[in-house]
């Protein structure tokens, strides 16, 4: 008995032949991604640490500074806390928006009515069309003066529409509403979770006597809920990398006094308009802690709300 | 939980109208429903529907008809000038034909990058027992978490470094690196593939190359379809990254020529920059409909084990 114990662990610290034959081969199947990861991830990583502790213009010779970027970033810098600021504002307004505009609409298309088909088809397409092309039509279209929006709210007897882009308090609802036609994309997430979602749970709700709404509370929600986390995680680090469409709408100063000035347009600007390298890296790693702080939050708080169903048969 | 009491014995009751009867009853009862359904689908599918046809109208406008009427065109009546696209193509301000070319450069490039790199580490994880594969795969998730636009002033600078400033090498090598997003959803796909297949081809006497090129790297082309679908939707409308490396009107592509176009101040063709915007999502509509059953599929699969 022990001596097939000793057998056994031995096995394990020194493979075998097929093992390390088996393992030779995986490692030559990873080294595509292990010489990436080095040189495209570990080693930019470890660089920018050093050089956000430096002052590079990029013509000239680094000069290190120690944490001065970052001392300068927290008690110095307005437009990074704004920056902050319009990215915290864009994401309070559009994320309640998008997740349940996200929700409805997979509701609504998976309801069992006929012609179901065309409007998924219709509703689904711009989740593929580039920011650049929708923010390029939106630009028109908001125009204050003579945009066609601004036309149909006067019509609806608005006589002061929104100045939209053209005014600081409208330019991050005008953003909003551009993003708005992509909630398809969200509802394609949430339709497929309420497909996997087992029929039976709704007859056996039924037939307990549960109405709609109770349906919708007691089955529908929390098996959604693995979803709405991924949603959640997936659009609250996408906020930090909006660029696209407010590169469009704001143009590269950030929209009228810096109103459309998100996080990473002021890190771009600071890089590649001021050209300053390690402050530009500095804000990178306060980036990558942001992103990091909401991960870990959200992981820790997902077990009150997050409902993950217990497998039978594993059970 | 009181619903599960409350109303059990109803079920027992006798149904006292006829089935007939019934069922036209709650077919009755369901109609409001349905109106007001359709009613908002078709708000909706406006919202999506009229700007784009607002697209077209623009588009096709001659030089001098503001694009901007009072009350707005929703759809084309009054101008047809096609030319427009074709004079799109050629304009010198908005070289759509070149822009295209070279975008296409750049996806054809990811594309190949992505195939040759991702499926080869997908099945590595997929399958190979190896040690410190768990702790890889952790790497693997972690790098997929991070914003790569944090990483691309260091990357920058090291493409500076390397000479490769102005050219498509930066938008087009690191693909060949794999992307983890990538090799995650592989890799999902190839440990749905049976094991017995596997094991056969290895008493059959091939090697684990010659296992993954014959078996399963022909199962695992629905997934690496998705693959290519997301990196051409992507790299088609990437802006950030030609912006970043690309310096002369020649070499720009469609996302960075359009950009450029619509927020310089003072552009008058605004109906070639509508007629160009139209072509750069042509490739992508039709993408989506040829593609649409994967391309959603993959979208799905990718919320639901993220």
């Amino acid at each position: 008995m022990s001596n097939n114990l000793k057998r056994q662990k031995r096995e394990r610290v020194r493979p075998g032949y097929l093992a390390r034959h088996e393992e030779r081969a995986a490692y030559l199947f990873l080294s595509p991604w292990l010489i990436g990861l080095l040189v495209f991830w570990i080693g930019p990583m470890v660089a920018s640490i050093v050089v956000s502790m430096t002052d590079w213009y990029i013509i000239s010779d680094p000069v290190w500074v120690g944490l001065a970027n970052y001392k300068e970033m927290f008690t110095k810098d307005r437009q990074f806390v704004n920056s902050l600021l319009v990215t915290l504002k864009y994401t309070a307004m559009s994320l309640p928006i998008y997740l349940s505009g996200g929700l409805g609409l997979s509701l609504l298309l998976n309801l069992k009515l006929p012609g179901m088909n065309i409007f998924r088809t219709i509703l689904f397409v711009p989740s593929v069309l580039s920011g650049v092309a929708v923010a390029i039509l939106w630009v028109s279209l908001l125009n204050p003066d003579v945009g066609a929006v601004n036309y149909v709210l006067r019509e609806l007897g608005v006589a002061n529409p929104p100045r939209w882009l053209g005014s600081p308090t409208w330019a991050i609802p005008s953003m909003v509403i551009v993003g708005l036609c992509g909630v398809g994309g969200g509802a394609i997430i949430y339709l497929s979770g309420l497909q996997n979602i087992p029929p039976q749970l709704y007859e056996a709700a039924k037939v307990d006597g549960a109405g709609p709404w109770q349906r919708f509370r007691y089955v529908t929600w929390p098996m959604l809920t693995p979803t709405m986390l991924y949603v959640l995680l997936t659009s609250l680090i996408g906020a930090f990398q909006v660029f696209d469409v407010a590169y469009i709408l704001g143009g590269t100063q950030g929209g009228v006094g810096g109103s459309l000035r998100f996080y990473l347009l002021y890190l771009w600007q600071q890089a590649f308009r001021n050209g300053r390298m390690g402050y530009a890296s500095a804000l990178a790693w306060v980036l990558v802690v942001m992103a990091a702080v909401i991960i870990l939050v959200l992981f820790r708080t997902s077990s009150r709300w997050v409902y993950y169903e217990t497998d039978p048969e594993k059970a | 939980m009181h619903m599960k009491t409350s109303t059990r014995a109803n079920v027992f009751e006798i149904p006292k109208e006829s089935q007939a009867v019934r069922k036209r009853k709650s077919i009755l009862r369901r109609i409001p429903g349905w109106v007001v359904s359709y009613l908002a689908l078709a708000g909706l599918s406006s919202f999506i529907l009229l700007p784009i046809g607002w697209l077209l109208a623009a588009a096709l406008k001659p030089d001098f008809v503001p694009i901007f009427t009072q009350p707005p065109e929703w759809w084309p009546t009054s101008y047809w000038h096609w030319e427009n696209f074709v004079r799109v193509m050629t304009n010198e301000t908005i070289p759509m034909a070149r822009y295209i070319a070279n975008t296409f450069t750049i996806v054809l490039g990811n594309m190949v990058g992505t195939v040759l790199s991702c499926s080869v580490v997908a099945y590595a994880f997929a399958r190979l027992r190896f040690r410190g594969s768990s702790f890889l795969f952790n790497v693997l998730i972690i790098t997929m978490l991070i914003p790569w636009q944090a990483l691309m002033v260091p990357q920058f600078l090291m493409f500076f470094k390397f000479g490769w400033y102005g050219t498509y090498l930066p938008l087009i090598v690191p693909s060949f690196g794999g992307s983890p997003f990538f090799i995650f959803l592989i890799r999902q796909y190839m440990r749905t593939i049976p094991k017995e297949l596997e094991d056969a081809a290895r008493v059959d006497g091939l090697n684990y190359w010659q296992t993954f090129f014959y078996i399963i790297l022909p199962l695992s082309l629905p997934a690496i379809t998705v693959c290519l679908v997301f990196v051409f939707l992507g790299s088609w409308s990437d802006l950030l990254g030609p912006l970043l490396y690309l310096d002369t009107n020649s070499k720009f592509t469609v996302a960075i020529g359009l950009a450029n176009m619509a927020t310089r101040s003072g552009n008058s063709l605004w109906n070639l920059l509508m007629a160009g915007n139209l072509i750069s999502i042509i490739p992508m509509v039709i993408t989506y409909f040829l593609l649409q059953k994967q391309l959603i599929g993959g979208i799905a699969s990718v919320g639901l084990k993220g």
